[in-house]
């Protein structure tokens, strides 16, 4: 099946970054920024901002101090990629870092870890050291430091991540000002994905149109995907943008794939029977990454469970549609199971988190209804009976 | 500063506002009432509740009123299907985790929720109840503030007040998802964490998560037993707020009426907090001079600048966070607490009653006066010198029950003995006015003359400004206060515990050179209590300082040191202030507090 998914090699691929960097801060700001937008870069943590457009704002904002900040909070169940380019290409990132900050024009940059991921933290003081000593030969100052989270799904939602590392609650702000004007310590910032800036870096590298001859319109470019779940090949892989969710059932499945969850906990369930309309990309399922893949084995009422007690227990708890709403929707479901509410239930569920998607204060409760919708829509007899 | 226009439409109603303005503000210019309830004037925006969401054109989510600024070509609609669904589904979202037995509720009818519900017609509850069992048990541990957290509905008002407005963080907010609650240190229960008593989370909280203990039950049984004679008191703030419980304007002023329900609700005695306010800036006015005296002419050590004591939400805020500072804090009991040993000795001695059958109630805008009552040392008279501390609200309550038509009452006048008062006494109630009766005093008897302000007032130390100072010259004095000739006395006033910790940050910084400073626990001092009736705002404490000024005015005598019954007192009981007896029973002294 290998002649239906394009592999790709951006992001893991040795390159000399530093020279990528040297040669970068010959350019103008303006020029690379340019590049970026003119790629299609759009943000790999799975939301989808344009990059380019995100780091134009920063840039735009006039401020005595600004900040990079890499998002490796990777908390989205069944993602794990950000953890495997940390490992393997730890220079890329911060590569990456200092570009997005030449172009903002930060002289700080901060990569907020995952807690669970903090086994990593030796080798990468080691490459931060490192790329210091080495930004310094180049006459560029521009300094990283590590942040290390404490566990908080919500805490990879931007704002809440900068409240938690400026030592408060993880809990998302009102949106607008919006973090490119008031971020961390309310000074303009850009947040990116760990593989966002390393692709950013790759744009560096080799102009806009590489990339822009993979993908689709909407999504350009080849992304790296985790795939998990009922496969024989569990496994990261960097794969061209634009395939069906057929032709990656082919390549990925085990021959009895029922249903796949594209986009982790927040993303949706498509089922079998769609998978040929169904194309990986913001035309069709974004996803951060995670492909988890279902075979006829597992219940659709426990993992929709599962998804719904995460959700439930994640939520940061401030605002009415996501923290009661959760509750509300896995409470519903375990009643409609036990035969306590009608299955016309689900349809007054399924009302409320269309609320929850257009009420809620952040993205976390705005992508509850994501799973729930969909597989309630696709598997109604497996949460009834 | 100029600021923008930004056009926009609400409702399909244009309306320009200043750049900057949030939508709710908008609306409210066009005189749409947006629902909200997380939203407080008082407070910083927080944009959880999320009932005030409205529905902008081209825009995929409904945006929180509240905390959306309006931008240029903006077209609102706030009660649109969309609207309105969503509106709904939250507010039966909020009911699905309260515990809503409205019926049993001490807040029914004051409850925005119960408001918001009735609103919007919010009949079988469609969602699930998820009140947890376990929260079905209030915390009652605090002598003043009780906490239900079954009746929680997360908006985080309390945790605001606390944090911003009184810089206590007694109240956080713990845990995350399902379990997100507020709570204290550690859950420890109310009466063992800093929490200071004041109450300003109970005005803030929509819901009755937060109340006052009461204690209207204990004080009719006192009332209705034959054997007790049961005397009560009212503080000054509560005559210009009692009247919003019966539906009047903020800041009218029914001390008549008061005094006449107090009555007809079958109090032995109606007698008067004032009284011991004027007492209180005789003790606390002689301390002053005599601190200034030791400073200046005996060389002495002495704490200063020295600080008032009249507010217990401050005294404790104080034995929490600045307990290297409590040399400075007069020794001088509260007014309340002053006037339960003198009851319960020299007014028992005076009306011939026996002290063990003498019950003291006091009518407080506050309900740290509640906990100040419980303290072990206030027990002066031998006795527990006040039984019952009763918030305005209460007293308001029990006019109710009574069945006491309140505004056809016909104006009474206070009993004597502990009963006359000043206006001195009376703008103790307002932020400024212990510090204004202080120098009305102090002045005088320094000087032999008025103090330098027209017709009394001064003005300088009057307003709502977070920090307020002020100074006064000392010229031409008698010559027994001839250390005092030419002194600049400097004077300092803060109201609400976040103003005061700016002031006592420079104190202990040594930046400070004050003499003298009042500091109210209270945002805008005792008329915005913690036991005064709800709602609060800024405008509406307004209206009770202008009614506080506007009794100051009316009344005959003004100055402390003029009022008959204090010098009755003095000359047959007290003898001086300061004095052997004072001690005894006016004054009292502090313990240091650990913060956690």
């Amino acid at each position: 099946m290998e002649k239906n998914i394009k592999k790709v090699d951006l992001i893991f691929g040795k390159v000399d970054y530093m020279a990528i960097v040297e040669q970068s801060l010959k350019r103008t700001r303006d020029e690379i920024i340019l590049d970026v937008i003119d790629s299609g870069l759009r943000g790999r943590g799975g939301a989808g901002f344009p990059t380019g457009l995100k780091w134009k704002f920063a840039k735009n904002e006039e401020a005595d101090q600004k900040y990079v900040i890499c998002n490796a909070d990777e908390g989205e169940p069944g993602t794990f990629k950000d953890r495997e380019i940390l490992t393997q290409v730890p220079e890329k990132v911060l590569a990456g870092m200092a570009l997005c900050g030449y172009c903002i024009g930060a002289s700080e940059g901060y990569i907020y870890l995952r807690g669970e991921y903090n086994f990593l933290l030796p080798s990468l003081h080691k490459h931060i050291d490192e790329f210091h000593k080495k930004l310094k030969a180049l006459k560029f100052d521009f300094t990283i430091r590590i942040c290390s989270g404490s566990g908080a799904y919500v805490c990879g939602e931007e704002t809440a991540l900068m409240e938690s590392m400026e030592g408060k609650r993880g809990e998302p702000r009102n949106k607008p000002p919006f973090p490119t004007s008031h971020g961390y310590l309310g000074k303009p910032t850009s947040v990116n994905n760990v593989e966002t800036l390393v692709f950013a870096l790759m744009i560096a590298q080799e102009g806009p149109e590489k990339f822009k001859e993979m993908g689709t319109f909407d999504s350009r470019g080849s992304k790296v995907f985790s795939v998990s779940g009922d496969t024989p090949t569990p496994g990261i892989f960097e794969l061209e943008l634009g395939m069906t969710l057929e032709q990656f059932v082919e390549e990925f499945g085990d021959g009895d794939t029922k249903a796949v969850q594209v986009g982790g906990a927040s993303g949706f369930c498509v089922a079998r029977k769609d998978f040929k309309s169904t194309l990986i990309g913001f035309e069709g399922i974004p996803t951060g990454g995670s492909m988890m893949l279902f075979n006829s084995s597992r219940s659709m009422y426990n993992i929709l469970n599962d998804y719904l007690e995460f959700m439930e227990e994640e939520s940061c708890g401030q605002c009415t549609p996501c923290r009661v709403g959760c509750q509300q929707l896995l409470k519903g479901i375990e009643a409609v199971k036990k035969g306590i509410k009608p299955p016309s239930y689900l349809e007054d569920l399924q009302k409320l988190s269309d609320t929850m998607r257009i009420a809620s204060k952040c993205g976390l409760g705005q992508s509850v209804p994501n799973p729930f919708n969909s597989i309630i829509k696709n598997f109604r007899e497996e949460i009834i009976y | 500063m100029s600021k923008y226009k930004v056009n926009l439409k609400i409702n399909n109603i244009a309306v320009s506002v200043d750049e900057g303005t949030t939508i709710l503000d908008a609306a409210r210019q066009l005189n749409f009432k947006i629902p909200t309830l997380c939203h407080h004037d008082d407070l910083c925006v927080a944009g959880n509740c999320r009932v005030c969401v409205v529905e902008q054109k081209g825009a995929r989510l409904l945006p929180a009123a509240c905390a959306t600024p309006v931008s240029e070509g903006m077209e609102i609609q706030t009660n649109s299907l969309k609207v309105r669904q969503a509106r709904k589904h939250i507010v039966e979202l909020l009911l699905s985790e309260h515990n809503a037995d409205c019926t049993k509720c001490f807040k029914s009818g004051y409850c925005e929720l119960q408001d918001m519900s009735n609103d919007y017609r919010i009949g079988d509850h469609v969602f699930l109840d998820l009140v947890k069992e376990k929260d079905k048990q209030p915390d009652i541990s605090s002598p003043s503030i009780e906490k239900d957290d079954s009746k929680c509905i997360r908006c985080q008002r309390c945790v605001r007040t606390c944090t911003s407005l009184q810089y206590v963080s007694a109240l956080a907010v713990t845990h995350k998802g399902n379990n997100m609650r507020i709570s204290t240190f550690m859950d420890k229960p109310m009466n063992d964490v800093v929490c200071t008593n004041c109450g300003q989370c109970i005005n803030r909280c929509p819901t009755a998560a937060l109340t006052e203990r009461n204690y209207i039950d204990e004080v009719f049984d006192a009332i209705y037993d034959p054997k007790k004679f049961v005397v009560v008191q009212t503080a000054p703030a509560t005559r210009v707020a009692i009247g919003e419980e019966f539906g009047m304007e903020p800041g009218t002023r029914v001390t008549g009426k008061m005094v006449a329900a107090l009555r007809r609700l079958g109090f032995d005695k109606v007698l008067d907090t004032d009284f011991t306010a004027d007492l209180t800036i005789m003790e606390e006015g002689t301390e002053l001079l005599t601190r200034l005296k030791e400073a200046l002419v005996d060389g002495k050590e002495v704490a200063l600048p020295m600080l008032t004591s009249c507010s217990p939400g401050w005294i404790k805020f104080q034995e929490h966070m600045f307990p290297d500072l409590l040399a400075n804090l007069s020794t001088c009991k509260s007014p309340q607490q002053m006037f339960g040993p003198l009851a319960k000795t020299y007014y028992a001695e005076k009306v011939n009653k026996n002290p063990a059958e003498m019950v003291v109630v006091s009518i407080m805008p506050c309900t740290a006066k509640k906990f100040e009552a419980e303290r072990p040392e206030m027990r002066g008279s031998g006795y527990k010198d006040v039984d019952y501390v009763l918030t305005t609200r209460e007293l308001g309550r029990m006019i109710h029950q009574a069945g006491i038509d309140f505004e056809k009452l016909e104006d009474e006048k206070y009993d004597t003995i502990l009963g006359e008062s000043t206006g001195a006494a009376v703008i103790f109630g307002a932020t400024g006015g212990v510090m204004e009766a202080a120098l009305r005093t102090a002045y005088e008897i320094v000087t032999g003359r008025e103090v330098p302000f027209a017709n009394l007032n001064i003005k300088p130390i009057r307003g709502m400004e977070g920090v307020k100072e002020a100074s006064v010259k000392i010229k031409d004095v008698k010559p027994e206060w001839s250390f005092l000739e030419g002194v600049e006395l400097n004077v300092a006033i803060a109201h609400g515990l976040a103003n005061a910790k700016i002031l006592m940050d420079k104190i202990r910084a040594g930046e400070a050179n004050h003499h003298f400073i009042e500091i109210m626990a209270c945002p805008s001092g005792c008329i915005g209590g913690g036991g005064q009736p709800m709602p609060t705002n800024m405008e509406i404490r307004k209206k009770r300082a202008a009614g506080i000024y506007e009794e100051d005015e009316a009344m005959v005598i003004r100055k402390s040191h003029e009022n008959p019954e204090v010098a009755e007192i003095y000359k047959s009981f007290l003898h001086e202030p300061l004095g052997h007896r004072s001690h005894d029973l006016l004054h009292t002294h502090y313990y240091p507090r650990k913060r956690h």
